[in-house]
């Protein structure tokens, strides 16, 4: 029987919902090929509550030391050989892609990031993945025998498998190179891959000191915000909040642009997202040809009535 | 401080994407061809810091001769020389191969976050496997006192401050620096800068691009006049359900 092995991923003892989507992900494949699902966790959270997300087993690995991507691939390396793992599912979180490509070499393994749907296994074991900064899709066949497979965000509908997962535990310990000296976290703030809605600012917004109507409305809506290349440019805003072929590629349930015209570039980081909203004063932007609905008109009377409405 | 910094030539981030023979190839026509946009600052900070710290830079890249014009682009930043590995470069993991079978005996490796094309992300993780050195991606700032190297980096929600001795390899993201316009000396002096050709010393298959595929298209954008643009929400809430 084959393993299925997802690292699932935690902050400060908590799950994020990419870690759920991981461990139905492998489920999903688990209940193709015939196998099980086995998931890893480093340090303290609650293992057990994978069951539900459709985990059979959890290694669960005591390690207090500090993330880095060396330490935790040899912790990994060790779980996953225990349980000779076959196919390795992580999320493409920046934690995920620090530890994807180590466990490929360690593995000896296949390896493929960016990967938004379920494999092909009629002829092989096929996956797609998002290529080109997501202007295209990519199916790509993985040869060696086993797969690390690293997923986007937001790609893959949560399942309640309803099961309940034993819990054994590994003494594994780590040391790195590298040292951690220190951790600077944005509290109370959604990251802008994992977010399912994002309300994202460009020129249109002539400066700055606009942005409060952005931020009030993405508060209202538990949304994350972003920005286009120019405004990340002319340094409005952090270049962290970027979106676009030399930014952040993301994928949320709802993207609303406001004062972006949609030029190529951009369009490639976001056009993944399932519904997407523009709103701009000139008929003729290109984003009215990419979006789902539209509005022309001005952002500075249009976010108000948008702000007031979701507010009743 | 001996640095190397690898590189992939990329289509122009304008390039319209379109495939060939039955979406089983890349069409390559009329496409513009350049440094991909995250190299160019690996490269930026690498000759800075050579130069801060008397070292020097040296350029890889894995992939075909129509690639040496770009070669020649990061020469003329200020590179002291290059290598190219003549393969064609199909995925991040035959690269990364190929590379570390060069790259003994440099302090600090440098790549870029990931390239535009691909996206894998994957070399600078990849290398510091095959190579046993630490690896820290997506790095802002790197800086090197006391025999030391320090990096911030971006991380899920923030970002930390790390630090370790070389080898280490890193990948720039952007806010790292501002990349560095050749001028017309440096364009000059890199035509006769050496570029040292290399044959592919692996044999790996790991995975092959078999067909690609485009994301389906918008059927259709529904307007809504901006003096009811509450109605928005309403449709958003109530109709699509996406908030």
């Amino acid at each position: 029987m084959s393993t299925v092995f997802v690292y699932a991923e935690s902050s400060e003892g908590n799950f994020k919902k990419s870690t759920f989507e991981a461990i139905s992900y492998g489920r999903e494949i688990a209940e193709i090929i015939g196998g099980k699902v086995i998931a890893a966790v480093i340090g303290d959270a609650n293992a057990a509550s994978l069951g539900e997300h459709g985990a059979h087993e959890v290694i669960h690995i005591p390690f207090t030391g500090a993330f880095t991507g060396d330490a935790y691939t040899n912790l990994l390396t060790e779980a996953a050989k225990q349980c000779s793992a076959s196919i390795v599912i992580l999320s493409n979180t920046y934690s995920g892609k620090s530890i994807a490509p180590r466990l490929s070499v360690t593995l000896d393994g296949s390896l493929a990031t960016n990967v938004v749907s379920l494999p092909n296994t009629n002829n092989g074991f096929t996956v797609k993945r998002s290529v080109f900064s997501g202007k295209a899709f990519a199916w790509v066949s993985l040869e060696k025998s086993v797969k690390v497979i690293a997923i986007t965000p937001n790609s893959f509908e949560l399942k309640n498998w309803g099961g309940s997962a034993t819990v054994n535990t590994l003494n594994a310990t780590a040391n790195s190179t590298i040292s951690v000296d220190s951790v600077n976290k944005v509290t109370g703030k959604i990251p802008l891959t994992e977010a399912e809605i994002v309300v994202s600012g460009g020129r249109g917004m002539k400066g700055p000191e606009n942005w409060g109507m952005i931020e009030e409305l993405a508060d209202l809506l538990g949304a994350a915000t972003a920005c286009s290349k120019p405004v990340s440019d002319m340094d409005w805003r952090p270049h962290s909040e970027h979106v676009g072929q030399t930014g952040i590629t993301i994928k949320p349930n709802l993207y609303i642009a406001v004062g972006i015209s949609g030029a190529i570039q951009h369009l490639a980081g976001v056009s993944s997202s399932k519904v997407i909203v523009a709103i701009n004063k000139d008929p003729e932007a290109p984003f009215f040809k990419a979006a789902d609905f539209g509005i022309v008109g001005d952002a500075f009377e249009v976010l108000p009535k948008l702000i007031a409405a979701v507010k009743q | 401080m001996k640095v190397l910094v690898c590189i992939s030539v990329v289509p122009d981030t304008t390039t319209k994407i379109g495939f060939t023979d039955n979406d089983t190839q890349f069409n390559t026509q009329g496409v513009q061809y350049i440094l991909n946009p995250y190299d160019e600052l690996a490269v930026t900070r690498g000759l800075e810091l050579a130069e801060a710290n008397n070292g020097s830079v040296t350029i890889v890249h894995v992939g075909k001769a129509d690639s040496e014009a770009v070669i020649r682009k990061a020469l003329s930043m200020g590179a002291n020389e290059a290598i190219r590995i003549d393969a064609d470069p199909t995925d991040a993991q035959l690269v990364a191969a190929e590379i570390a079978k060069i790259a003994a005996g440099y302090d600090l490796i440098l790549t870029g976050r990931e390239s535009i094309d691909y996206n894998s992300g994957a070399v600078c993780g990849l290398l510091g496997a095959h190579l046993g050195i630490p690896a820290i991606n997506v790095v802002t700032r790197i800086d090197f006192a006391n025999g030391k190297f320090s990096f911030d980096r971006d991380i899920d929600g923030g970002k930390e401050t790390v630090s370790c001795a070389g080898p280490v390899v890193a990948s720039a993201q952007k806010e790292l620096c501002e990349p560095r316009i050749p001028n017309m000396r440096g364009i000059m002096a890199a035509r006769t800068k050496p570029l040292q050709v290399l044959a592919p010393q692996t044999t790996a298959n790991y995975s092959k691009n078999e067909r690609y595929e485009m994301p389906p298209a918008k059927t259709g954008v529904r307007m809504i006049d901006a003096s009811e643009a509450e109605k928005l929400i309403d449709i958003l809430k109530n109709e699509v359900k996406a908030i």
